[in-house]
């Protein structure tokens, strides 16, 4: 039986077309999976059921719950259905709770304004709430603010606000997107849980099919603002009937062609390096404690390899990677280019130049101010003088890439992200450098495009017989690009090896954990369909 | 909290001592003899001679600027040399004009500013929002003296409802003296509070627009309780460190405008130290200022952390 | 292009306005403003005199332009010396964000912010006199903290950015960073603020004038304008209405220029996605 039909949503804003007639039931008691890439219209869906448009929204269409259609609805009757028929969760853990309330506050609060309990009453069910989110009272007290929870946490928080009053449907938009992969394992748990013994309809909204195939019961794929396939789960996944659909497996699946010769001459050589910060501190007369962010890492990488290292947030990659780009000095151990040459803040430029880097987030890379030519040529800045051929070199730089000569004399505001992605791989390449550190460089993309940029990048590396150390918390595109892996943890290297052997046969009980909490889609739902399945 | 406050306290400390030695070198040491300064260029020898051993000019540096501090701790501020009474008597006076003033004039504008800061955030695009804004943006561009004369010239001059200045003393009752420090405070405050709205309203509005206050939405809140239960406290953040910035344009601008008023206050005091080349009575006065300023922003600082719980580390 | 905001081709004309009529003073005004003429003294504004004259007879019209000239040079060369002062000290201590030299920048700003321009201005006075030059000095003082934080605001966000880091990667150095990547990118932010800071120098230099810690005598000055009114309010209250209008409308003028510009040069508006 559903509990909620949508029909015909058709929505604009500010004259702009963001959905067109998207309709789909869901049934009582059941995970409903949204799923497509971003400014597909998949959030915009759910804003819309919750009638939280943005200004300038125009929408048409009905969404029927208990015979009522909500959009036919005045503020005030949505306000009382709002939290207490239907919860929402959101993204951004980080910013979703009001960082000058206690979290009991915020969790009671729900309670209150629907007029279900008094003050003391919603504190106690608001304890109840947070034990069953997996927030025992010992360590998360009702007084704790925002600011002293980690990002899961903030997120346990959240969803014990949005099921306080029992709804009957669960609106989550992306919300393990901005979590720790072992982190989103436990909140995928926790909302499955709360379906099957609450009874609760569950909409989940996410990019990622992997997540959709372990948790949802029915599935719907959005495009452009439509729904183009749906069904339930197993079956669409196995069909694949749109083409849209199948293209869509084949980028998340996809793994680039590679044929690897690893040479022996070593580019970097990481040798116990060790790094801590001191943090503020805790008495006004104790001793100040201390962040060992980096324990003793070592490591070689050698010409032609790819080399991954993954771990999640705050196990000391980030601080590894600042140090290996000569950005941070180390307390212990060394890190050598070539094997021979000290990297540190003090190196000189020249050397440098054998060592570049792609970041992450294709929109803070570039200042905004210079011309494609400029931004790209930047890195001339380590040699002695500027190349006599510049112009040539950039025109060559981005060829390279898959872009035209012509884009040098374009800002970086013309490009979409995945172009820019490419302008920043061309700044890399500049140089002609022996290695390159890819720091969550395909991370910020869409599947369909990291599958191009993934290409791309071993196209480049057979090419140019280049080093990769590709920095990801992603386990399936280091697998799809790697040769050897390493797993950090509380700055340590705790497993390394052959990254087939190292996902096949994983040895230490964290690559285990980690590889367990990557969701999968069934291997058997995809066979004789794409090459092979990932993880 | 407690930790944050002693932070704080001792932040106010070093504040307190550099300042206190930026105004004593530039009155004491910039003149070079601020005895000979003082009474100008037809002093006889003999009588800046007996004014350096008065102002003990023939110490060390060090030993007068002890001496100096010493001094103000214990309440001593030394002996002006026009009036010939101890300094601090006459700033006691004075500071029982300025101080209710500047304090009238900031609760004046915080009354005024929060109710129309909010008012033009929740109705954001409106007609009455165009009207604060328009108001709150020529508010911005008066001065506060040519104001208070404005207001002499209507309410004094042709409706006689105050009088055109002075000041009955406190000794004469709390009404009257309120009274003749309304014109004041008004011409005070409401260049203030139009800087104060604007910023009530931006902050409001930018809070608005934060994650929580869609969380908010979907927990079930009205528009109208999202502002009241999560808009506001936060708003109030950016909003605090104005009013403390507003403070001291507030005592500032009082010392301008007991001019037009003809008041008693710490101005009167000191401009007159100035063309009387008074150096002991400016350097105490200014002293005096810049530590009620100081004071001000660590007060702030601690309803700052008492506002954001972010501020206030759990030990 | 998008069109100019109103707020902007509003305030620049108003501003306009009050910048021609000081250039225009510098080599012609209607009257004199030395001359004294006793028989014309405290004429309401009329045919012969727009404005009125004073209790001199000067005519209030030529003095409003020469002290447009005044109040404009005191806060202009007070805008620039807080940005030559306070720009360096912000980029310098963003790009040691967290350092000792950041702290010291910042206390010390801290401490200047204790001081009111009226408090320095009446140190300055007190010791050397007052003086068009030590109003100066004094608001100049006074912007140069206000410009060093929010370059070091606008700084410190832009050193999160991963084109910084690339830039660190390509061997530049904190200084050229500075100049090369940040500063372009703030400069928005400056400009918006020295508008801001350019309208508080015309109120700061007109309230120290009144006062009489600012320009002196026979330079005419709009705040001295004021305070020589006062005593006549009641007889030539059009003396004292005319100069405050001028400071309202430049002021005015300024804000509301501020105000455009922000709108077409705030980077939030303009991020480009």
């Amino acid at each position: 039986m559903s509990l909620i039909r949508v029909e015909n949503l058709s929505l604009d804003i500010h004259g702009t077309p963001i959905l067109r007639d998207v309709s789909f039931e869901i049934p009582q008691g059941k995970v409903f999976g949204l799923v497509g890439e971003s400014g597909s219209g998949k959030s915009m869906t759910s804003l819309a059921l919750m009638k939280l448009l943005p200004e300038g929204g125009d929408r048409s269409g009905r969404a029927v719950m208990d015979g009522r259609d909500l959009f036919a609805l005045d503020e005030d009757t949505m306000c009382g259905i709002r939290g207490n028929e239907i919860g929402m969760i959101f993204q951004e853990p980080m910013t979703a709770l009001n960082p000058v309330q206690t979290i009991g506050d915020q969790v009671a609060e729900a309670l209150i304004i629907h007029g279900a309990a008094t003050r003391r009453e919603a504190l106690t069910l608001a304890r109840e709430k947070l034990d069953r989110v997996g927030l025992d009272g010992a360590r998360f007290p009702l007084d704790r603010y925002p600011h002293e929870l980690s990002g899961g946490q903030r997120q346990r928080v959240c969803i014990a606000m949005a099921v306080a009053l029992r709804p009957r449907l669960l609106i989550a938009d992306e919300p393990t997107t901005a979590l720790d992969v072992t982190t989103q394992a436990q909140i995928l748990d926790l909302l499955r849980g709360l379906v099957d013994e609450e009874g609760m309809s569950l909409l989940l909204i996410t990019h990622d099919l992997a997540v959709v195939a372990g948790v949802a019961d029915h599935v719907a794929v959005m495009q452009h603002g439509r729904i183009v396939e749906q069904g339930t789960t197993e079956a669409l996944f196995r069909t694949r009937a749109h083409d849209y659909t199948q293209r869509l497996f084949a980028a998340s699946a996809h793994r680039p062609e590679r044929e690897p010769t690893v040479e022996d001459e070593v580019l970097l050589e990481v040798d116990s390096v060790r790094r801590s910060y001191a943090l503020p501190r805790r008495s006004l007369f104790g001793p100040t404690p201390v962040l060992e962010a980096v324990r003793g890492v070592s490591f070689t990488l050698r010409r032609g390899e790819s080399l991954g290292l993954v771990g999640e947030s705050g196990c000391g990659k980030s601080t590894l990677t600042r140090a290996i780009l000569g950005l941070e000095k180390v307390q212990g151990g060394s890190i050598r280019l070539y094997g021979r040459e000290p990297i540190s803040p003090t190196m000189p430029n020249p050397l440098r130049a054998g060592l570049q880097v792609v970041f992450q987030d294709p929109y803070g890379s570039f200042n905004p101010r210079w011309k494609v030519s400029r931004l790209v040529s930047e890195p001339f800045h380590l040699m002695p003088q500027t190349p006599a051929d510049a112009r040539d070199r950039i025109n060559e730089a981005l060829t390279e890439v898959g872009l035209t000569p012509a884009d040098a004399d374009k800002y970086i505001h013309e490009f979409s992200g995945g172009q820019r992605q490419r302008i920043a791989i061309a700044r890399a390449l500049i140089n002609r450098p022996d290695l390159i550190v890819l720091d969550e460089a395909v991370s910020a993309l869409d599947v369909r495009v990291r599958a191009q940029i993934l290409d791309l990048l071993a196209r480049l590396q057979e090419s140019h017989q280049l080093g990769y150390l590709f920095i990801s918390h992603d386990l399936h595109v280091v697998r799809a690009i790697t040769d050897r892996v390493m797993v950090m943890k509380s700055g340590e290297i705790v497993e390394a090896g052959e990254t087939e052997t190292v996902f096949a046969n994983p040895q230490h009980p964290y690559t285990r954990e980690l590889i367990a909490a990557t969701p999968v889609i069934p291997a058997d739902w995809t066979e004789g369909k794409t090459h092979e399945t990932l993880v | 909290m407690l930790r944050f406050a002693l932070q704080r306290l001792v932040s106010l400390t070093i504040s307190l001592i550099v300042a206190s030695m930026v105004i004593f070198f530039v009155i004491e040491v910039i003149p070079g003899d601020p005895a000979a300064y003082m009474l100008g260029m037809n002093a006889q020898p003999e009588t800046i001679a007996a004014l350096r051993r008065d102002l003990g000019l023939d110490q060390a540096l060090f030993t007068r600027y002890l001496g100096w501090i010493g001094g103000m701790l214990t309440g001593d501020f030394g002996t002006s040399y026009t009036y010939r009474v101890p300094v601090s008597e006459l700033v006691l006076a004075r500071m029982g004009v300025s101080l209710p003033l500047t304090v009238y004039a900031l609760v004046l504008s915080t009354l005024i500013a929060f109710p129309v800061g909010l008012i033009a955030a929740a109705r954001r695009g409106s007609g009455l929002d165009a009207g604060i804004m328009g108001a709150t943006q020529l508010g911005i561009a008066v001065p506060n003296f040519w104001f208070a004369m404005l207001l002499v010239l209507f309410f004094s001059i042709t409706l006689q409802w105050f009088s055109a200045g002075g000041f009955p003393g406190w000794d004469r009752g709390f009404w009257v003296n309120i009274k003749a420090l309304t014109l004041p405070a008004v011409a005070l405050a409401l260049p203030q509070a139009s800087i104060l709205a604007r910023v009530m309203r931006s902050a409001v509005i930018e809070t608005l627009g934060q994650d929580y206050i869609r969380t908010a939405r979907a927990k079930g809140l009205s528009a109208r309780q999202t502002v009241v239960r999560h808009a506001l406290r936060n708003a109030l953040i950016p909003v605090l460190t104005i009013i403390g910035l507003q403070f001291s344009f507030l005592l500032a601008g009082g010392i301008i405008i007991e001019n037009v008023f003809f008041l008693p206050g710490l101005g009167r005091l000191i401009f007159q130290a100035i063309t009387q080349r008074d150096l002991i009575v400016v350097e105490s006065v200014v002293m005096l200022l810049v530590f009620a300023v100081i004071l001000v922003t660590f007060l702030v600082d601690l309803a700052y952390a008492a506002a954001d719980p972010r501020l206030r580390r759990r030990a | 292009m998008k069109r100019l905001p109103m707020t902007l081709i509003a305030g620049a004309a108003l501003t306009g306005v009050f910048a021609l009529a000081a250039l225009i003073s510098m080599v012609w005004t209607p009257y004199s403003v030395e001359g004294m003429n006793i028989a014309a003294r405290l004429q309401a504004p009329g045919a012969a005199h727009w404005f009125g004259t004073d209790h001199f007879g000067r005519d209030i019209l030529s003095m409003i332009m020469v002290g447009a000239r005044t109040s404009i040079a005191v806060a202009v060369i007070a805008v620039g010396m807080g940005m030559v002062l306070g720009v360096p000290l912000g980029l310098l201590a963003a790009a040691n964000r967290g350092g000792l030299i950041d702290e010291v920048i910042m206390r010390g700003n801290d401490l200047v912010f204790a001081f009111p321009a009226l408090v320095i201005a009446i140190l300055i006075t007190a010791v050397f006199g007052p003086s068009a030059v030590n109003a100066i000095i004094a608001i100049g003082i006074f912007n140069t903290p206000v410009f060093a934080r929010v370059t070091r605001g606008g700084a410190l966000s832009l050193w999160t950015l991963d084109y910084i880091r690339a830039a660190e990667v390509a061997g530049k150095g904190k200084v050229r960073i500075s100049v090369e990547h940040i500063l372009p990118n703030i400069a928005n932010l400056l400009i918006v603020q020295g508008t801001i800071q350019f309208s508080l120098g015309i109120l700061a230099e007109a309230a120290l004038s009144y006062v009489g810690l600012g320009a002196q005598p026979p330079l005419p000055s709009w705040g001295r304008m004021l305070a020589e009114a006062q005593t006549m309010i009641s007889f030539a209250p059009h003396m004292a209405i005319i100069p405050g209008f001028a400071i309202v409308l430049t002021v005015l003028g300024l804000n509301l220029m501020g105000d455009g510009l922000r709108d077409i040069l705030d980077p939030k508006l303009r991020r480009a996605r």
